[in-house]
């Protein structure tokens, strides 16, 4: 039972902080909900018997790339939306493309509702497995070095491209 | 024990959250949290499938998602920073250069 609870309250706090995040006007405010809701998502990885993947959450997340959201939005100064010219100029403003958008949107949910109650009917997810099997890093490495030992180095060619590309994009144009 | 369910649809509305974001917010950094959001969506689905089935491949993908995520925040904000650089505005509104 409590985990039940633990649950809900967990991602109460993850869907209330992401909603907030897209609520405010000042970006800075919406890092630190953010870091909040990464935080709360953490919770529910642990509670699915995965504190490796919580872990990496909390390091690689909110303490590396909400960092470095900080920097930037600490570095340009940032400067609020202005909300009257949101009113005024917004594309889903016009009355055309708002009601069709609205009625996709209405599809949508209805199809996803109609999904995910059929799948809410199976069985828990706790069912299956060994938790401590599960729960190791040794046995997370072991197939990240085996099975997806391929991926993984292709992950790192991404990284040293993305790592080239950051630099170059944000490096100040030389005067000539 | 949480049905699986329970989790897809917080993974849902997540992933909702983010998308809604995109579209509604002006703020290229906000769009990029937005983004965040939705990525972190699809990891929770994905640990939860992967815990539904017994096996850890649900939490080796979500590593691959978290890299792929910490290239695109690198680059997105090297973006972000060269275009403030031109136009001084972090409205995606102010760059319609390339709009027919």
């Amino acid at each position: 039972m409590p985990d039940t609870v633990l649950f809900y309250v967990f991602s109460a706090v993850a869907v209330g902080a992401s909603l907030l995040v897209i609520g405010q006007r000042n970006p800075m405010y919406s890092i630190m909900l953010l870091i909040a809701s990464f935080g709360a998502l953490s919770a529910l990885y642990i509670q699915l018997d995965a504190p490796f993947v919580a872990m990496a959450q909390i390091i690689v997340y909110a303490g590396a790339i909400m960092v470095l959201f900080l920097f930037v939005v600490m570095l340009l100064n940032a400067p609020q939306e202005d909300a009257a010219q949101w009113d005024r100029t917004h594309p889903l403003r016009r009355s055309g493309v708002g009601r069709f958008g609205a009625m996709l949107a209405a599809l949508l949910t209805v199809q996803l509702v109609w999904a995910l109650l059929r799948v809410s009917d199976a069985s828990a997810v706790g069912a299956r497995g060994d938790v401590a099997e599960l729960t190791s890093v040794r046995s997370v490495g072991r197939v990240l070095f085996t099975d997806y030992v391929f991926a993984f180095e292709a992950t790192s060619i991404l990284i040293l491209v993305a790592m080239v590309g950051a630099v170059v994009l944000a490096a100040r144009e030389e005067k000539r | 024990m949480i049905p699986l369910g329970h989790y897809l649809v917080v993974s849902a509305i997540l992933f909702a959250i983010g998308t809604a974001g995109v579209f509604l917010r002006r703020n290229l950094i906000t769009i990029l949290l937005s983004i965040e959001i939705m990525l972190n969506a699809v990891n929770l689905s994905f640990v939860a499938f992967g815990r539904s089935h017994g096996t850890v491949d649900g939490q080796i993908i979500t590593f691959f998602v978290m890299t792929v995520a910490a290239a695109e925040a690198a680059v997105g904000l090297g973006i972000v920073i060269a275009l403030f650089r031109h136009r001084e505005s972090l409205n995606p509104d102010a760059f319609t250069s390339l709009k027919w």
